[in-house]
């Protein structure tokens, strides 16, 4: 017993030294609009949220989506028309793009999670073209235009968020959120499960866990939260179009998730900041982006197996 | 008249009354494709026993455990768990109702820590599953229990490694506590000893003696004289039928067994 209280120190001291970096990591981000541009940091963001959600799924439970798009792009057009058709306030209609892709994932989550491996990658694939599809035909969603001029309007009716530093501060309490609410999810009763069935489904089931219905939970939740990304991208860029519901939307989510380090809390952070970066560079340069961007994915992942992340915790463990 | 007579001798009563089957099969078969893996098995595991299935390599042996833990839907046959019929049931949910098995080739959960692995198996039956808003330390209400699980097996040294990081034999060590820790009514155990140096097969017997005193274990082995030693009951299977069933003795002296064992390397 003695031991045991030995060990929940050692656990108070690792948080620790995490709750200082995340301060630094706070305050940086804080004072990041003063020194970038808003935009291009709430790009960030929106993409570090969508990786964070992706990896609820990749690094944590084990299921490899390829159709998360659908949810990130969906909510897009939800909360987008939903703010300038119906004029409801910028946080209804975030709510909305949240519950709609939640309820997206509850559909294709259902479909898809009687399979595994690889059959689950391409059924999620299938499903999120159906929609595709659905997006280019629907009259709502303005075809290849895509719904363009989304106000910001005002949050809660007060705060103005065409003001750059407003919506940033909003951007980045969402963002902080969100994460907050992975880490939650990652490190509680139900995260141990999920990381369980990630490690050994035969074995969770033999220990009486429906791991079916384990699965259907994590698909929900990070088809929701990877919503709640595509939600804030609306709001941020203004507009909604084809491009987030496309499969190259799905491959960049998995893109930086594995640059990054799959199953590690910063990684998919990281590997977006990485990505998004990599593209503004070259969007001003004459290097075509996505041949770029696919080599410099290759070498990472030859070199780095476990993403940049980590690649780093692993090199600590050593030393210590 | 005999019923009351009996009553009337409540010590000779439970030394002469037939021990209860807990878990039962009849008729159990299984096919792939046209290749029939199990054919018509009748199996029993007793209350307090343990029950040895034995018999060459890829006589079906892992086969009528997935069968029997519903990993593998029965061709045909019908399964009961106390007295209660579980054939079309899910294998999550069979588990629940206290029948729980391990595995072949060793299954940890390879990057959890020791401790954690004992813990998830603790988790469901305290309530502990979908909890997805609290934090980790509401799982500390395990730990007492968890120590004293890996104590009885001599893992609480190695709590804080990870799985992966075990022998082969300690992992097979922590899956036995992983399984003790849903305190089943049967336990199915697949080669629990398989790849254990002497130490820890002395250690495990004595720890299956011990479980076996209020439950029924059904377990495969191939070490005859660890099944000569551990077992009551031993039902010998040979390309998917049962050829012999009973004490050690009865078993052994079997003609249709001594066959099937010659020059296989078995005493
Ligand atoms: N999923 C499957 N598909 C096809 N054939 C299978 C399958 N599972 C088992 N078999 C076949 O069924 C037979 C019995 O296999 P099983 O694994 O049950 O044998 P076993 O008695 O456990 O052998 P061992 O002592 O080697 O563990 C083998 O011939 C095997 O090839
Ligand atoms: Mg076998």
């Amino acid at each position: 017993m003695a031991d045991l209280t030995l060990t929940q120190a050692e656990a108070h001291r690792a948080t620790r030294l995490d709750v200082l970096l995340l301060l630094i990591a706070v305050v940086g981000l804080i004072a990041a609009p003063f020194f970038f541009y808003p935009i291009f940091l709430m790009k960030m963001l929106c993409f570090a949220l969508f990786a964070c959600a992706f990896n609820l799924l990749l690094g944590f439970t084990g299921l490899l989506s390829f159709g998360h798009a659908a949810f990130f792009g969906g909510a897009a057009y939800f909360t987008a028309h939903a703010v300038k058709e119906w004029g409801w306030t910028p946080e209804a209609g975030i709510l909305l793009g949240l519950v709609g892709a939640g309820g997206m994932g509850l559909v294709m989550g259902f479909l898809a999670i009687r399979r595994q491996g690889i059959y689950f990658a391409m059924i999620t694939l299938a499903l999120a073209q159906m929609f595709f599809f659905f997006c280019l035909q629907a009259p709502f969603t303005k075809g290849e235009d895509g719904i363009q001029g989304v106000p910001r309007g005002y949050l809660f009716g007060l705060i103005d968020l065409n003001q750059p530093l407003n919506i940033y501060y909003f951007v980045l309490a969402v963002f902080l959120i969100g994460v907050f609410a992975i880490w939650r999810i990652v490190n509680s009763p139900f995260g141990m499960i999920l990381k369980s069935i990630r490690e050994n489904e035969n074995r969770a089931i033999s220990l009486g866990y429906s791991v079916q219905k384990y699965k259907l939970a994590a698909f929900v939740m990070s088809a929701a939260l990877s919503g709640l990304a595509g939600a804030l991208k609306a709001l941020v860029f203004q507009f909604a179009t084809l491009t987030d519901v496309s499969w190259q939307m799905s491959g960049e989510v998995i893109l930086m998730t594995l640059l990054g380090g799959i199953g590690t809390m910063v990684g998919p952070i990281v590997g977006a900041g990485l990505v998004v970066t990599l593209q503004n560079y070259l969007a001003t340069s004459p290097l075509p982006v996505t041949i770029v961007t696919g080599t410099i994915f290759m070498i990472c992942v030859l070199i780095f197996r476990r993403g940049i992340v980590g690649e780093i915790q692993a090199l600590l463990r050593r030393l210590s | 008249m005999t019923g009351m007579l009996t009553a009337a001798v409540p010590g000779r009563h439970v030394q002469t009354r037939e021990p209860r089957a807990v878990l039962s099969a009849r008729g159990l078969r299984r096919e792939f494709g046209g290749f029939v893996a199990v054919k018509d098995v009748n199996i029993d595991a007793y209350h307090a026993q343990i029950h040895a299935l034995i018999g060459p390599n890829g006589a079906g042996k892992t086969t009528v455990f997935n069968l029997l833990t519903k990993f593998l839907e029965p061709t045909s046959g019908t399964i009961r768990l106390d007295g209660r019929d579980i054939t079309r049931l899910s294998a999550a949910r069979v588990a629940r109702m206290g029948l729980v098995r391990s595995f072949q080739i060793s299954a940890t959960f390879p990057h959890l820590s020791v401790l954690d692995n004992v813990r998830v198996a603790l988790q469901r039956p305290r309530g502990l599953g979908y909890q997805f808003w609290l934090s980790l330390s509401a799982l500390d209400r395990l730990n007492e229990r968890a120590l004293e699980l890996l104590e009885s097996v001599g893992l609480q040294d190695e709590r804080h490694k990870l799985a992966a990081d075990l022998s082969y034999g300690r992992k097979r060590v922590l899956e036995i506590a992983t399984t003790l820790a849903l305190d089943p009514k049967v336990l199915l155990l697949d080669e629990p000893m398989a790849g254990m140096g002497q130490e820890d097969i002395a250690r495990v017997a004595s720890i299956i003696r011990n479980v076996a005193q209020d439950r029924a274990v059904l377990m495969v082995e191939h070490n005859l004289k660890v099944v000569a030693d551990l077992c009551d009951r031993i039902t010998v299977l040979q390309r998917g039928e049962v050829i012999a069933t009973g004490d050690y003795v009865t078993v052994s002296e079997n003609e249709q067994v001594k066959l099937a064992y010659m020059g296989t390397g078995y005493e």
